[in-house]
């Protein structure tokens, strides 16, 4: 589509943090998320945004999840989506690689701009999106398959490599979720045998195989145990450093442990965006206050 | 504490009811197989896997229908069970809210409940009175047609038994849809699926009243399915009616051996999906 140069036009206007035009049903909403006009929450701008999410709004049918969410992903860093349940957090990160559009009647309007073109566009491959979007979900699922043939899935659709290629892109993957010394003496063995905490580095591994730029993490860590979770958090510290990541999840310390910003929402907006020392210290909002002393929510 | 004896006693009186049905239901079955084996066991013999259907009067096995069984089931199966697994795939992958979906699943489940017997007229309208005769071909075709709606629906209950969760997750690796059901819930599916797939083998086994209009039966040996094809069932119907005594004994023979043999492919089956599950 043609239509890619002037639908990225207009956002160094809206990055530079001038208010972005308001339309008849925003201007209401404009104080609830201040991102960009109160400056105690506003990102420093330090690395460049991979994702710009732009008047984003998503539906389940004809209930609106999100409304109007403008937000920017940096490059490299971490940013965490907090809130209490059913404020649409999870629908968000959903959008970022239009998982969503499994389901018949969901559906998104607004923009997110990926490198510079809108990935809502319909014309665009979504298969290739996926190839630079990954994703690991709350409960492991590794697929009824050989460890190995857990990661050589997601690589085979997009690379043809060789047995000794695959080899060793599957070790390179196991390597950087922190799980090769545990199962390299497994690697035929059923994915679906390893324990929880495994499995999920497994999905990790397997989303990272694919050399992704931007890792969407959905609760990535609610159905382990402590010692497993600490592993991921340790993982996703050590992935930051290649990565763009978003995680969404309900643990306030695990948000203020692992995230460079955070974002909590409320009913399907943001209510404060910013990074996440001044978010765990000094929020803008007293509802965002009120959520992570444990208050409401 | 009255309250509480009284809820005990109600306890006790459901349990005792209930291990009555049981035993009740399980008596009949039990009654039948040891009627079966009574009568059967004694004259299992080696001549019974040798030998053809004999003429009344004279010494003879079940060679031809034992055989013929094997094949018109397996043809059955090999016709049925494809489009059964592709239909159910629909259902369950790609018709899941789908208007059509709703009414394959419908018109399915009328399938699954219909008399087999007309499955047989319908079969003999279609095929036997064209061609002029009756044929093995045609006895397949009222089996497979039996088997459809069974694996139709055990395929789309253990495609849907997989999570969506995990169709999530491979098509969150860019997969597209027909990856994702081939390469992740085909996988997930496959013991199901085979059970099911084994459950309407047992099924067909034992019909007698589609193949009596169709594949009729054959007194010798044959495996040419355009003729009238040899099958355990009609030789049961055909035997056990008759006033020959050796005849009345292969009966026995025969029933024995089509009972355990759907015993066994029950059990199989029965593995096959525990295996599955652990």
């Amino acid at each position: 589509m043609s239509a890619k140069q002037p639908m990225s036009a207009p956002d160094p206007v809206k990055a530079s943090g001038v208010p972005p035009a308001p339309s008849a049903t925003a201007t209401q909403e404009i104080s609830l998320h201040p991102a960009a006009s109160v400056p105690a929450s506003a990102p420093a701008p330090k690395g460049q945004p991979k994702v710009e999410i732009r008047r984003l709004s998503f539906f389940y049918g004809k209930f609106q999840a999100l409304h109007d969410v403008d937000l920017d992903i940096q490059d490299r860093q971490i940013t965490a989506f907090i809130g209490p349940s059913g404020c649409g957090k999870s629908t968000l990160l959903r959008t970022l690689n239009r998982i969503y559009e499994l389901y018949p009647g969901q559906r998104a309007t607004g923009r997110i701009l990926l490198g510079g073109s809108n990935l809502l566009d319909r014309e665009g491959d979504v298969s290739l999106l996926r190839a630079r979007v990954g994703m690991v979900f709350q409960k492991p699922t590794p697929f009824p398959m050989s460890v190995q043939d857990n990661i050589s899935f997601g690589v085979g659709l997009y690379e043809k490599l060789s047995r000794g290629e695959m080899e060793e892109r599957v070790q390179w993957a196991l390597e950087k979720a922190a799980l090769w010394s545990e199962v390299k003496d497994k690697l035929r063995q059923d994915g679906t045998a390893l324990s929880g905490g495994q499995q999920q580095r497994l999905c990790i591994a397997r989303a990272v195989a694919v050399k992704p730029e931007v890792l969407l993490l959905d609760e990535p860590a609610s159905a382990l145990d402590p010692i497993s979770t600490q592993k991921i958090e340790q993982l996703l510290s050590e992935l930051r450093k290649e990565y763009t990541i978003a995680i969404v999840t309900h643990n306030m310390q695990q948000a203020a442990r692992v995230s460079d910003y955070t974002a909590f929402m409320y009913l399907g907006r943001i209510v404060e965006f910013g990074d996440t020392k001044t978010m765990f210290t000094k929020p803008a909002h007293q509802q965002t206050e009120e959520y992570i002393t444990g208050r409401f929510g | 504490m009255k309250l509480y004896v009284r809820r005990r006693l109600v306890n006790r009186l459901a349990l005792s009811l209930s291990v009555l049905a049981t035993a009740f239901g399980l008596f009949w079955l039990a009654w039948l197989l040891w009627t079966l084996f009574d009568n059967g066991l004694r004259w299992i013999n080696l001549r019974l896997f040798t030998e053809s259907t004999p003429p009344p009067g004279s010494q003879g096995g079940l060679a031809n229908a034992l055989v013929g069984s094997g094949i018109l089931t397996i043809a059955g199966v090999a016709i049925g069970a494809p489009a059964g697994v592709l239909a159910g795939t629909y259902l369950a992958e790609f018709g899941r809210t789908s208007r059509l979906g709703a009414a394959v699943r419908f018109v399915n489940d009328i399938l699954l409940s219909a008399p087999s017997i007309i499955v047989g007229v319908f079969i003999y309208a279609l095929i036997v009175l064209p061609t002029g005769h009756f044929s093995g071909w045609a006895g397949a075709a009222a089996l497979a047609l039996i088997v459809l709606p069974v694996v139709v629906r055990t395929t789309e209950n253990m495609m849907r038994l997989v999570p969506d969760s995990l169709r999530e997750a491979a098509a969150a690796l860019g997969a597209p849809m027909w990856k994702v059901t081939l390469r992740v819930v085909y996988r997930s599916a496959l013991p199901g699926i085979m059970t099911g797939v084994l459950l309407g083998m047992a099924r067909i086994s034992g019909e007698t009243a589609p193949l009596l209009f169709t594949a009729l039966n054959n007194q010798f040996w044959s495996t040419d399915m355009t003729r009238p094809f040899p099958n355990l069932p009609t030789v049961i119907f055909q035997f056990a009616m008759s006033p020959y005594e050796d005849w009345q004994h292969l009966a026995w023979a025969a029933a024995l051996l089509i009972t355990v043999t759907i015993l066994a492919i029950n059990i199989v089956a029965r593995v096959l999906l525990r295996r599955s599950r652990a």
